[in-house]
């Protein structure tokens, strides 16, 4: 693992730090306007507006008003396609591990459910998400409303970190418990519909997590162990029916905590197209 | 043969467990999204005491048409909006204001407007004054201290479209038999629900509120026509022409409006 402590940061594996860097910055980018006058970015993950000038719409939302009979005005739409563009480009799913407030409450609740041995979980299909993005389009249709957002706890937790909680503390203590004593990784690996949206834009997206060194493997597993969606790496690993070195797998959030872990170098984050270099044939 | 057949099987258990899996899932997830459906459906009933900004449109359509993103909130100045809190009784994440908290300033440059990105909000909207945030009702006849006889006259003198939205109507006071009663009367073609009046109102407990449009405004049926207006427009009456009432009253007997039946010789003279 001589490679890997070289690839800690504040004794800290490196892109875990990037990622929460990542994280408490977009929070505090968002909160640097109600806390201290500095309205560089208003608004919330729903819609945010950057500098005055650059809109940024969450599309599953956006679709789902589109659904419910909505025409959003030019600057909604726009910011739509940008934010699109922009996972399209840095992977659908970066927006689970490298934005959204939700994961650095799942992934503590994961830290205390190893901490404290729990080994229980419930069994519960991890395709339940996409069961739960056509019920929530489908609802938004047929009810001509934004029902989800009644609930959502993604927008529930920041927008309750910048215009304040309410209530929504219950809704977060109930994903954070049902991620402790339910269901491993409940919430973001089973469940949350937005972030079954962003893997379908993952399917596309161009920032992908390569193997140039799969060949090197040594099947020590610690990549499945620290994976959040291990059923990812499979495929790519062990070339699964000729399957080129990267993962192309639409639940993977680009979260680099393969690349932290790898003692033999096998993961890096690269683009999806050229598969050639580093594979076995 | 034999491994044909139990590949089949063995397809037909991948199969069923498939659909066994995917019912249970289609189950639990039809299940909740029923309960969210009609938890939804209860928050279209906007409550009393939250008022939409400037230029919302029709309740039931802005729910859905407002992405919960806060731009209107930061770009008011007065910062009287919230976003509903998931606790709180209409749809969460979505702009209100509570007019006896802090009413709307009726700013001429509209910026809530300018800012939500959607149509949640109507952009055609440019004159404030043609806002309609609600409507001012007189909920309280017993405690407007106008409708006891005194010169309040709070909520019309701050009401920013002034004399138009309020009027005060006079009427005898019958308590003195000498006074007279300067009635707020709510005119909704003025009034842009902004609550000024509720605001300003001294009574402990307000006795003019700005209440939502569905609460507030009563309609006639479409196929209602005002006779005196029908007769005006058409410079005549549209029915035949009224004839004289005639009273049954004793011989020698006449009626005269506001004195009843008197004798003919008297009629005319002064009481």
């Amino acid at each position: 693992m001589t490679s890997a402590t070289a690839r800690r940061w504040l004794g800290a594996p490196r892109w875990l730090l990037l990622r929460r860097a990542s994280q408490f910055g977009i929070l505090a980018l968002f909160l640097a306007g109600p806390v201290f006058g500095l309205w560089w970015v208003k608004g919330n993950l729903n819609f945010s507006l950057t500098l005055n000038t650059l809109p940024l719409t969450d599309p599953y939302l956006m679709l789902q008003s589109l659904l419910a009979g909505q025409a959003p005005q030019r600057l909604a739409l726009v910011g739509a396609a940008l934010a699109l563009l922009l996972y399209l480009l840095v992977g659908g799913r970066s927006f689970c591990a490298w934005v959204c407030p939700v994961n650095l409450l799942t992934d503590a609740a994961h830290v205390l459910r190893q901490r404290l041995g729990l080994k229980h979980s419930a069994r519960m299909p991890s395709q339940t998400r996409y069961w739960m993005l056509a019920m929530t389009l489908l609802l938004a249709a047929a009810s001509g409303d934004l029902a989800w957002e009644m609930v959502n706890p993604v927008s529930m937790a920041h927008r309750g970190a910048i215009f304040g909680f309410g209530l929504a503390w219950a809704v977060l203590a109930g994903v954070f418990l049902f991620d402790l004593l339910v269901v491993q990784r409940g919430w973001c690996g089973h469940l949350c519909p937005v972030g079954a949206f962003y893997s379908l834009i993952g399917k596309l997206a161009l920032t992908r997590v390569r193997l140039p060194a799969r060949l090197a493997c040594n099947d020590c597993m610690d990549c499945y162990a620290v994976c959040p969606e291990p059923q990812v790496i499979r495929p790519a690993l062990k070339a699964v029916g000729g399957v080129a070195p990267i993962i192309l797998a639409a639940n993977c959030s680009n979260c680099g905590r393969c690349i932290d872990v790898c003692g033999k170098n096998v993961f890096a984050f690269g683009i999806r197209l050229n598969p050639r270099p580093g594979s076995p044939s | 043969m034999r491994r044909a057949s139990g590949q089949g099987l063995n397809a037909d258990a991948g199969r069923r467990r498939f659909l066994a899996e995917s019912g249970r899932i289609a189950c639990g997830v039809g299940l909740f999204g029923a309960a969210l459906g009609l938890y939804a459906r209860r928050a279209q009933a906007l409550p009393a005491a939250a008022i939409r900004p400037p230029g919302a449109i029709a309740e039931a359509e802005f729910a859905a048409a407002c992405i919960r993103c806060g731009l209107c909130v930061r770009d008011c100045p007065y910062q009287i909006l919230h976003l509903a809190k998931p606790e709180e009784p209409l749809a969460t994440g979505t702009p209100y204001f509570v007019a006896s908290q802090a009413p709307c300033e009726m700013c001429e440059d509209l910026p809530c407007v300018k800012s939500c990105p959607t149509s949640a909000l109507d952009h055609q909207l440019k004159d404030v004054f043609k806002a309609k945030m609600g409507l001012a009702v007189l909920v309280d006849h017993e405690t407007c201290l106008n409708y006891l006889g005194m010169r309040c006259d709070i909520c019309y003198r701050v009401c920013p479209a002034l004399d138009k939205a309020i009027g005060l109507d006079r009427q005898q006071n019958a308590r003195t038999g000498l006074h007279t009663l300067f009635i707020p009367v709510v005119h909704s073609d003025a009034c842009t629900g902004c609550g000024k009046c509720e605001h300003a109102c001294p009574t402990a407990v307000a006795s003019i509120k700005v209440l939502p449009l569905g609460l507030a405004k009563g309609q006639l049926a479409s196929h209602y026509r005002l006779g005196w207006v029908e007769k005006e427009r058409a410079g005549a009456s549209l029915v035949a022409p009224d004839i004289e009432h005639r009273y049954q009253l004793p011989e020698g007997m006449g009626y005269e409006a506001g004195k009843g039946a008197t004798p003919k010789a008297m009629q005319g003279s002064k009481l």
